[in-house]
């Protein structure tokens, strides 16, 4: 991934003011944070603290109210290239598992706007989808029904429809949610692989912060507002009255190392 | 049999709209189904009924439309249906199964406002309804194929889009297709296989060649594609063998169609059963 580009400095994702509101509730107030090329940015912040709007707004599910939000250097208004945009969400949300579709075809999915508009799969496309699973080790898994799968093992494949389409940035929302905790620490290794070794710009949000602490690059604490945004050794430097601060009344739910 | 059917032209399309429709219903059946939206396609196939019943008010009353083929107002009814329900889905978003019901009796109520406005109709209505093999004419028939092909020409340049859109809206959303677009080509697709599948099963049992065979492919299919294939062969074995024995035995087609459909039903219910238990 080398960029000759001399606008490689640039961020990935710039957002200037943000403001959200569903009906009267401000959910996000005044959010600048950048996320910089080859960055891993773990989103962090108790239930209802605007995580998965922000993400929305990133990834313009959610219209944007008040502020800006720029994608590799175009504001979102105008952005197009959302192939370069991968998106894995909370599995439990978003499909049902009794869908009769094999681990193939999920991951082939993710090809389909790559692909274009009344145009057909080839021999190419397979290859990358089979890529694709052998980097999240799934490939033995091709021909199974994604249902019968575990929730490690289905997050990996939507890892993988996420991969296929050779995204420069992944967003992630509580992709741990449903996978055992025994699985946890795997995906998240997996995680840092792409990021390290794939070079692919990840923002995560998680409630796991003291499992991807030692992982990620950056941190950014959300509570409506950013409390904290910086590299990731900087957070571990925090102090529990400074996290309480953040995280509020939340702070037992999220346990830190410092226990 | 073999011989009727090349001695009378009526035989000869009422079996070929069958095998037509008996992979063409259970095929878009398969997105209705995974879609949930199975009981769309009961409403629409009622409110297809107001438009038939509409074209023969018609043709009752105006002498210069009395070669009218009914079909046509069905599919403009089904059409303008769907696009209705869409309409009411989106208006009452949380409450989206509430569209099938108003859509429904909606249909219904047009049906019998016109019946009673026409004074009643001849046996016609009733061919509709149950679905009839002689009433299948060689228009109907040249109709039946131009909605099929484009029907097929569709799913074919649609179906990953179609396919994403289904297991997943909101990666389809967030990966930039034009997911209303799509979806608006699709239940149109449903409202017209839905008319075009009146001729012979009636619209009381449209639906359930859209449903059944995929139901019983469910039990067993473990890939998307499979699933399909697997519907595909049971609607046609259904329609076939539908035809077959009703013109046998007498029996309305329709009716045997169904209900060979629900025997396979029951067959891989039970196959599904014992296969997990001795496996």
């Amino acid at each position: 991934m080398i960029n000759l580009n001399n606008n490689s400095n640039e961020p990935i994702v710039q957002a200037k003011n943000l403001s959200f509101k569903y009906a009267k509730d401000l959910v996000l107030e005044n959010i600048t944070l950048d996320v910089p090329k080859g960055a891993f940015l773990a989103i962090v912040g108790p239930n209802g603290s605007g995580k998965s709007t922000l993400l929305k707004l990133f990834l313009g599910l959610n219209k944007l109210q008040k502020g800006s939000i720029t994608l590799f250097g175009e504001s979102i208004q105008s952005f197009k290239d959302w192939q370069k945009v991968g998106f894995v969400s909370q599995k439990a949300n978003s499909f049902n598992t009794g869908f009769p579709a094999t681990v193939f075809e999920v991951v082939e999915s993710g090809l389909t706007k790559k692909i274009g508009l009344f145009k057909f799969v080839t021999k190419e496309h397979k290859q990358k989808v089979k890529k694709a699973l052998e980097a999240v080790d799934m490939l033995n898994f091709q021909h199974r029904s994604i249902g019968e799968l575990s929730g490690g093992q289905q997050q990996r494949v939507f890892i993988a429809r996420s991969l296929v389409s050779e995204p420069v940035l992944m967003i992630l929302d509580e992709p741990t949610v449903g996978v055992d905790s025994k699985n946890v620490h795997q995906f998240y290794e997996m995680l840092e692989m792409m990021n390290k070794q794939l070079g692919i710009t990840l923002i995560l949000v998680t409630h796991d912060v003291s499992t991807v602490s030692d992982k990620v690059t950056h941190v950014a604490c959300l509570n409506k507002n950013l409390h904290f945004h910086g590299d990731a050794h900087e957070y571990n430097q925090l102090t529990e009255e400074e996290l309480s601060e953040v995280y509020g009344h939340d702070i037992k739910l999220l346990s830190h190392n410092h226990e | 049999m073999i011989s009727a059917i090349l001695d009378y032209e009526f035989l000869q399309n009422a079996f070929l709209t069958g095998i037509i429709i008996g992979a063409l219903a259970p095929m878009i059946g398969v997105f209705v189904v995974v879609r949930r939206m199975s009981m769309i396609a009961d409403a629409l196939s009622h409110v297809a009924l107001a438009g038939i019943a509409f074209s023969l008010l018609l043709e009752k009353s105006f002498v210069s439309l009395a070669g009218l083929n009914p079909l046509y107002l069905g599919m403009g009814f089904s059409v303008g249906g769907s696009l209705f329900i869409e309409k009411l889905r989106s208006v009452y978003k949380n409450y989206q199964e509430l569209a099938i019901p108003i859509i429904l009796s909606g249909g219904i109520g047009l049906t019998a406002i016109f019946i009673s406005i026409a004074d009643g109709f001849n046996a016609d209505l009733f061919g509709y309804l149950f679905g009839s093999v002689s009433a299948v004419s060689r228009t109907d028939l040249w109709l039946i194929v131009g909605v099929a092909l484009s029907v097929v020409i569709i799913f074919f340049f649609l179906y990953k889009e179609l396919f994403l859109l289904s297991f997943d809206e909101e990666h389809a959303k967030a990966s930039g297709l034009p997911v209303k677009a799509i979806h608006f080509v699709f239940i149109v697709m449903v409202a017209l296989v839905i008319a075009a599948s009146m001729r012979i099963v009636g619209v009381l049992l449209v639906s359930s060649l859209m449903t059944i065979p995929v139901a019983a492919s469910l039990r067993f299919a473990k890939g998307f594609k499979q699933m399909i294939t697997y519907s595909v062969v049971f609607g046609e074995v259904s329609v076939i063998g539908g035809l077959v024995l009703s013109y046998y035995l007498d029996l309305a087609p329709g009716g045997t169609i169904v209900l060979i459909a629900v025997l396979i039903l029951i067959a891989s219910i039970l196959f599904d059963k014992y296969k997990t238990r001795f496996a």
